[in-house]
């Protein structure tokens, strides 16, 4: 079976999606990446969705889900990349994703990560509802 | 009526526009002089040829398939007719006087098929109804090709201003500007949220200023449709600030119960452009020169 690989980049985790999610392979990612941050005592994850181009509200869904996970495993997570149509179709499904941060690219989504672990700095970019 | 009848009937309106056309040519000219004709918008000879053509076209048509408007017999008919048609309504010509450009051939018709049925009532008359139905079927026929041609006007107009209507305007780096004019609906909603998410993307934006000063009204649509594009922005990880919120508007706002405690609203394009500045951590310095 194929399987989303989660890459560690210092603190973090770096999560590339670059297939077609289908339901079997959300539920594995969830799996795979909660296990990975209690081992590396990852601070922060990184969900890069830009060549995600096709959602349903379980997707969706899930990406809430693995937000609030890694937030109780004390990481923050930040989805970086959503395509325009994606963001619109997410909207008509009524899910707004309150609780994951977001961010343009990997780049910016870095930034924001640092930004926030490392403590008191102010932060710029999404807010945290 | 029996078939030979009906032949007969038909052959006589080919037959009285075969050997009398020129006659009713001048007729139909002199009909329409005293009625609609717009010698400031048509000039005489330019009418004259129309109607001799028309006329021919008419007689062939006749000639092939009787009366019946319908038949592929008269699509010639029917072209030229659509041709006079949006001619006339480009040139400034009223519905009616296009209408009654056909209407007018009526009087020189009857006149030659009453000639050709002297003492016979019943072919008169048949004769005469079923030329009333046909040129009343080309008068409605012009009519509603005036009405399309004034729909696609329409319909082309309404789509190049839903497309001039959004423009996204970069104001700096990493700071767009969508100045929204006009009322919000659903379909305007979709082409705003598409270019301004579609304009983030490519440049790069991390703040996106919508300007609402040209929204006449915020109704909860137009609100549901402005959170919408906020939250579609803020998944990829663009903020977006509203701004030209007059006080009219933020009285409705409030009055509705919208809810946008969650959005940065200012009172002034300029002031969101200084609030999205500062969130890029940039600032301006006066320098004063010494003279």
């Amino acid at each position: 079976m194929e399987k989303i690989p989660i890459l560690k980049m210092g603190d973090f985790l770096l999560v590339t999606i670059q297939v077609d999610m289908h339901d079997r392979l959300a539920m594995a990612l969830q799996d795979d990446l909660t296990k990975t941050i209690s081992q590396t005592d990852a601070r922060g994850v990184l969900i890069d969705i830009s060549s995600l181009e096709i959602v349903d509200s379980f997707i969706g869904r899930m990406l809430s889900n693995i937000a609030a996970m890694s937030r109780v495993l004390d990481a923050e997570t930040v989805v970086v990349g959503m395509q325009p149509a994606v963001a619109i179709t997410l909207v008509e499904l009524g899910l707004s994703l309150p609780g994951v941060r977001t961010a343009l690219n990997v780049d910016a989504g870095m930034e924001l990560l640092r930004a926030s672990v490392g403590a008191n700095k102010e932060l710029y970019g999404s807010r945290l509802r | 009526m029996s078939e030979i009848q009906l032949n007969q009937k038909n052959g006589t309106l080919a037959g009285v526009l075969g050997s009398h056309m020129d006659k009713i040519l001048a007729e139909w000219l002199r009909e329409m002089s005293n009625t609609v004709r717009r010698s400031d918008l048509i000039k005489e000879s330019d009418l004259r040829a129309e109607c001799s053509r028309f006329l021919q076209l008419m007689k062939q048509a006749t000639e092939l398939d009787g009366n019946n408007f319908q038949s592929p017999a008269f699509d010639g008919v029917r072209d030229m007719l659509a041709e006079i048609s949006r001619n006339r309504s480009q040139k400034g010509f009223k519905p009616s006087e296009t209408a009654t450009f056909v209407f007018s051939l009526k009087r020189p018709l009857f006149n030659e098929i009453q000639a050709q049925h002297k003492g016979d009532a019943e072919g008169m008359a048949a004769g005469i109804w079923s030329l009333t139905e046909l040129l009343d079927a080309m008068g409605l026929y012009t009519t509603e090709v005036f009405l399309k041609s004034r729909e696609d006007i329409v319909r082309r107009q309404q789509e190049e201003l839903l497309e001039l209507s959004t423009p996204v305007v970069k104001l700096w780096e990493g700071i767009l500007a969508l100045p929204i004019i006009g009322t919000l609906d659903s379909a305007r909603t979709q082409v705003v949220m598409e270019s301004l998410l579609q304009a983030i993307v490519q440049s790069n934006s991390r703040v996106a200023i919508i300007d609402i000063t040209g929204v006449p009204t915020v109704d909860t649509v137009v609100a549901q449709h402005l959170l919408k594009t906020i939250t579609a922005a803020r998944l990829m990880g663009a903020d977006c600030i509203i701004s030209g919120v007059r006080p009219q508007i933020a009285q409705t706002i409030v009055h509705l119960g919208i809810n946008l405690l969650d959005i940065t609203t200012k009172s002034t394009l300029a002031a969101a452009f200084s609030v999205a500045l500062q969130r890029l951590g940039i600032t301006f310095v006066r320098e004063t020169v010494k003279s």
